[in-house]
């Protein structure tokens, strides 16, 4: 279990988070919601500590984030960040191969070498493995990038914005692809989605922040419907069901 | 690792050929029996050629580091003020200490050079990333403040032909046993980069993915600092400076190979030490038996090479 406690972020005079106080459940796909600027991708980002701590704590499976090493941290989480553009110009192959890192440590073993045949192949980038980043799609390079966080096969999985780029078929893919290692690993994912309908059908636990605040959380029934979606966005949103799970319609 | 062995072969035949070319004839099949060919060959020429391969292989992987800490492929160590702020180290010792021993000349030299080339990493770190060409830009603006800071303080010190000699481009005729081995360190100090490589690709990724892997960014910096830092201090002490090398080498290892560090940085450090070694040749036979300083050389040839990679590579970084 992720625990947030009292955590409160400000960059210059603008306030990001306001205490927040919440948890992240083990063996749970977590999504955030809420409209832009909400402060979700600050959030997520302080747990997986790309953003200094201000104030407050957090603690990822009883390890306080202020307290343990970075690199006993990349052992229990893996972070996508948004920020996949990257000048490097690697191979497909040795992108996903850094994620193995955290293990070995510059000393890969075949179990390692198995790992990342592994991911490459989950997000269909076999083809692509010998390709340099700089010449192929954003959407590649962005599998390419969540295909490295899967290699590094931690317990906890954060993933910022990881639709970004992805067409429908590869988004369907990866959230296939994440919840089945929720349910069949029994791994712990979280995510900030914006496209509210993939939160709809797969997640199960859902947190709704909004100004820096947690306006709603618990599971998609309670979390998804027609007052609280319509408060969140300022926007009329109407609720629908489609195999027994919430479907959301915003079309004006 | 495939250009590894053609890459040696080439290096290999350079230095053969840098044994042998000179105003006094060596013949290195008869040598055994010509005691001043020999001694020639012990304190001139193989110095000689030792001191070129190693300034360049280690100016080379230099700025193989440089350019993965700034994450921009158009700075090499001799345009951020690196070599500029180990003049300045050098000087305040000079002045300050005249008779310091030659390791704590090196060691101020060093430090120097660190809290230079740290100065223009966090400036570079604060300009927007997508303006690629303000990286070299700013380099090269702290370069010239610092040099004109060097040169004001040598002028009125009266020390002026000593800021000229470190900061001249650079060449080799001086070097002679006993004069470079200190080029040694530089290269050790590149072997340590080698060591690291990982961590250096890593950090080339982004603060965010170096940290997400468990790399402590601001460690992987300092050493990338200190590699830096210290091959710099020597080459300019030993050599003075060498233009353009530590920029156009990693460019085309990376064109060719890619950033995977660990398969490129053998490759790029021996093929710096096969183009200063071809340039310093060059320079001895264009008008043999007189010499045109290695710097000048590759001068020209490293612009050239400058001007077609931002040609073949719009600022795509």
């Amino acid at each position: 279990m992720i625990r947030i406690e009292d955590v409160s972020h400000s960059i210059g005079p603008a306030r990001i988070l306001h205490d927040i106080r919440t948890g992240f459940p083990k063996g749970r796909l977590t999504a955030l919601i809420g409209p832009n600027g909400a402060g979700k991708s600050t959030l997520v980002r302080l747990v997986g500590r790309l953003e200094n701590l201000q104030s407050g704590r957090i603690s990822v499976d009883g390890h306080d984030l202020a307290l343990t090493q970075t690199l006993e941290l990349a052992r229990v989480m893996a972070i996508l960040g948004q920020d996949t553009a990257i000048a490097s110009r690697l191979r497909v192959r040795e992108l996903v191969a850094f994620g193995r890192w955290p293990h070995h440590n510059g000393r890969p073993r075949a179990d390692d070498h198995a790992r990342v045949e592994t991911a490459l192949e989950n997000f269909a980038l076999t083809q692509l493995a010998d390709r340099f980043l700089d010449e192929i799609s954003g959407g590649q390079a962005q599998r390419a990038h969540i295909a490295m966080c899967f290699a590094q096969d931690t317990p906890w999985l954060l993933l910022d914005e990881p639709l970004n780029n992805l067409d429908m078929s590869h988004s369907r893919a990866l959230m296939q692809r994440v919840s089945d290692l929720v349910r069949r690993q029994g791994r712990s994912v979280v995510m900030v989605v914006h496209e509210i309908n993939y939160a709809a059908a797969w997640a199960d636990h859902i947190i709704a922040m909004k100004d820096g605040r947690i306006m709603a959380e618990g599971d998609p029934d309670t979390v998804l419907n027609q007052r609280t979606l319509s408060e969140l966005y300022d926007a009329d949103v109407q609720v629908s069901r489609h195999q027994d799970r919430p479907l959301v319609l915003h079309h004006a | 690792m495939r250009y590894l062995p053609g890459a040696i072969l080439v290096l290999a035949l350079l230095m053969l050929a840098s044994l042998t070319v000179g105003a006094a004839s060596v013949d290195l099949t008869t040598i055994r029996q010509d005691p001043y060919a020999m001694l020639v060959l012990l304190e001139s020429r193989l110095p000689r050629t030792l001191a070129v391969a190693l300034t360049g292989s280690a100016l080379a992987v230099a700025g193989v580091v440089l350019q993965s800490l700034v994450r921009n492929r158009f700075v090499g160590p001799e345009t951020t003020g690196t070599a500029e702020s180990a003049a300045l180290g050098l000087l305040a010792i000079t002045i300050l200490a005249p008779g310091a021993p030659i390791w704590a000349r090196m060691g101020v030299a060093s430090l120097a050079a660190m809290a230079g080339t740290a100065l223009f990493v966090t400036i570079i770190r604060r300009l927007p990333v997508r303006e690629v060409m303000l990286v070299p830009i700013a380099g090269l603006v702290l370069a010239g403040v610092l040099r004109a800071i060097a040169t004001f303080i040598g002028w009125q010190t009266d020390l002026l032909q000593y800021v000229d000699g470190w900061l001249m481009a650079g060449e080799f005729s001086g070097v002679i046993a006993g004069r470079y081995e200190l080029l040694w360190i530089a290269a050790l100090a590149a072997g340590l980069a080698w060591f690291a490589a990982d961590r250096f690709a890593i950090l080339g990724l982004g603060d965010q993915v170096a940290t997400g892997l468990g790399l402590s960014v601001r460690a992987v910096m300092r050493l990338g600092l200190a590699v830096v830092a210290v091959v710099m201090a020597m080459v300019m002490t030993t050599v003075g400076l060498i233009p353009f090398l530590g920029l156009v080498v990693p460019n085309i290892v990376a064109r060719i190979m890619g950033d995977n560090l660990r398969a490129s940085i053998p490759v790029v450090a021996v093929f710096g030490a096969a183009l200063l070694l071809a340039c310093d040749l060059i320079g001895r036979l264009i008008r043999y038996p007189y010499e045109i300083p290695v710097g000048t050389i590759l001068g020209v040839i490293g612009a050239a090479i400058f001007l077609w990679m931002l040609y073949a590579r719009p600022a795509r970084g």
